[in-house]
């Protein structure tokens, strides 16, 4: 499994490796921790003949908080997203999702940039992304442009950024009430089902909620039925319960392969959906 | 190509290479450092298992070149002269291999998770090994070779 030659170089800022795209022509690629773009270069399903890597560029990793929202460079590794202090305290579902990201080896290298930028249907940040309402901060030759991660995905292995543009970092206001649940594909851990539930609740009622769902669908969507049926009801276990069982209605693209089939998943959204729900809630008295 | 000049073993290695060369073959072909085994080739098995930058990764799924300017410790590099490294101990009074394939990179996930969790429990072991696959032991002397390490007091 040998990969088509290619010229490597090292971007050594944003605004450097935007350049070195533009340069390239539609012919380079960036790579930052390489563990989605490297099997598919040995398998020659990705032939670029420029390799621009951009995981040495100063503070293009790193979590920190500004103005109450989080910002994460895209650059950070999932093993940093994961043990963050910050968002253990802050927003502990993103850190929890990152944590159950393929496995040790993988989150040590992968990024959360190259994995929005990727777009497995199977990826598990699409998920929290979602539930979080996170803004994706994209840097290009005609300079900054923010997109939102619901408009973010545009199908399987397909984003809204141009050849020349760069994700530097996602933004997002942190909501403390909020859980991921995952049904991991035994081998690859990737997820066959994978929820993201983000509550907001006052005077014990939910006033809003927010649920992503990757794995089941060829993109990651909001679980609006279960949305709905949440909105101002008491925040337990008993509307966690109606409310889940809506989840899935409603989706017509419910992935069916070698791992599960259609049905499987559309049994297990539900299910999963109810733990995300369960586990959001029970953030609440911490 | 380009020139590549990897610290690894603690000794700078520097070296033209081809860019789409893989740092297990690095390792393997060009430093004859054989200990650094390849099971799968598809980023599954974790044979292949060495640290960069002081941590564990998959060295059939980086290129030689996004490793230049950076420490890499393979299995070869783990004893003190003689004497074994606490997991290689551990690995040894538990048999912790029966054909040893897996074993370099076992253990080399197994020092970025002590490095980790100096005092992991069982389940932390297991979730800890995800990345690295055995056909022979079915994993509980693996487990127990790195508990062996643990209680050592091995998290260097
Ligand atoms: C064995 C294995 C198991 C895995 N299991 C899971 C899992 O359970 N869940 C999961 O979610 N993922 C899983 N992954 C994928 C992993 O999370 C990848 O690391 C991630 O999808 C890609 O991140 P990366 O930094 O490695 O990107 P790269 O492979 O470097 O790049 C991926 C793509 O994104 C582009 N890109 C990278 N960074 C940027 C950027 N900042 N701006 C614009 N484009 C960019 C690249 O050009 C490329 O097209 C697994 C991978 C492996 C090998
Ligand atoms: S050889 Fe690298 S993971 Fe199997
Ligand atoms: S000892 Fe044979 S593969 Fe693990």
């Amino acid at each position: 499994m040998i990969p088509t030659a290619f010229e490597y170089e090292r971007a050594t800022s944003l605004d450097d490796a935007v350049a070195k795209l533009a340069a390239a022509g539609g012919a380079g690629k960036l790579i930052a921790g390489g563990h989605s773009l490297v099997p598919l270069m040995k398998l020659r399903l990705s032939e670029p003949t420029v390799l621009i890597d951009i995981a040495h560029i100063p503070d293009f990793a790193g979590i920190r908080e500004v103005d109450r929202k989080i910002e994460i460079g895209a650059g950070t590794t999932h093993h940093d997203v994961a043990t963050s202090p910050l968002l253990r305290e802050r927003c502990p579902a993103v850190a929890d999702a990152a944590a159950v990201i393929g496995d040790p080896q993988v989150r040590n290298r992968g990024t959360l940039g190259g994995s929005l930028a990727h777009a497995d249907p199977a990826a598990d940040y699409p998920a929290v992304m979602l539930a979080v309402d996170a803004d994706l901060h994209i840097k290009g030759s005609k300079g900054w442009r923010v997109v939102a991660a619901r408009d973010f995905v545009q199908g399987v292995f397909t984003v809204d950024l141009a050849p020349d543009e760069v994700l530097a970092r996602v933004t997002f206001a942190p909501v403390r009430t909020a859980a991921y649940a995952k049904l991991h594909q035994q081998a690859s851990r990737f997820a066959i089902v994978g929820v993201a539930a983000a509550l907001e609740v006052r005077g014990g009622l939910i006033a809003s909620a927010r649920i992503g769902l990757t794995g089941a669908a060829s993109s990651p969507v909001r679980l609006s039925n279960v949305e709905a049926a949440l909105g101002g009801q008491p925040a337990s276990s008993e509307t966690a319960a109606a409310a889940a069982r809506f989840g899935g209605a409603g989706i017509d693209d419910l992935n069916s392969d070698i791992h599960a089939s259609a049905e499987y998943r559309r049994a297990m959204i539900p299910v999963f959906t109810r733990r995300a729900l369960d586990g959001a809630l029970a953030r609440l008295a911490g | 190509m380009a020139r590549v000049s990897i610290t690894v073993n603690g000794r700078k290695r520097s070296a033209e290479v081809e860019t789409r060369l893989l740092l297990v073959h690095f390792l393997r072909e060009q430093l004859n450092l054989t200990g650094t085994h390849v099971g799968c080739d598809t980023s599954q098995c974790g044979a292949c298992t060495v640290l960069v930058d002081g941590r564990s990764a998959k060295s059939c799924t980086v290129f030689a070149v996004q490793a230049d300017g950076a420490e890499v410790t393979t299995i070869e590099g783990l004893a003190d002269g003689d004497r074994l490294h606490p997991l290689q101990e551990g690995f040894w009074e538990e048999h912790g291999l029966q054909c040893g394939y897996c074993t370099p990179g076992m253990i080399m996930s197994a020092v970025t998770l002590l490095h980790d969790n100096p005092a992991p429990t069982e389940q932390q072991i297991r979730d800890g090994l995800d990345g690295n696959l055995c056909r022979c032991t079915g994993y509980q002397h693996i487990v127990n070779a790195i508990q062996h390490a643990a209680a050592s007091g091995s998290g260097r």
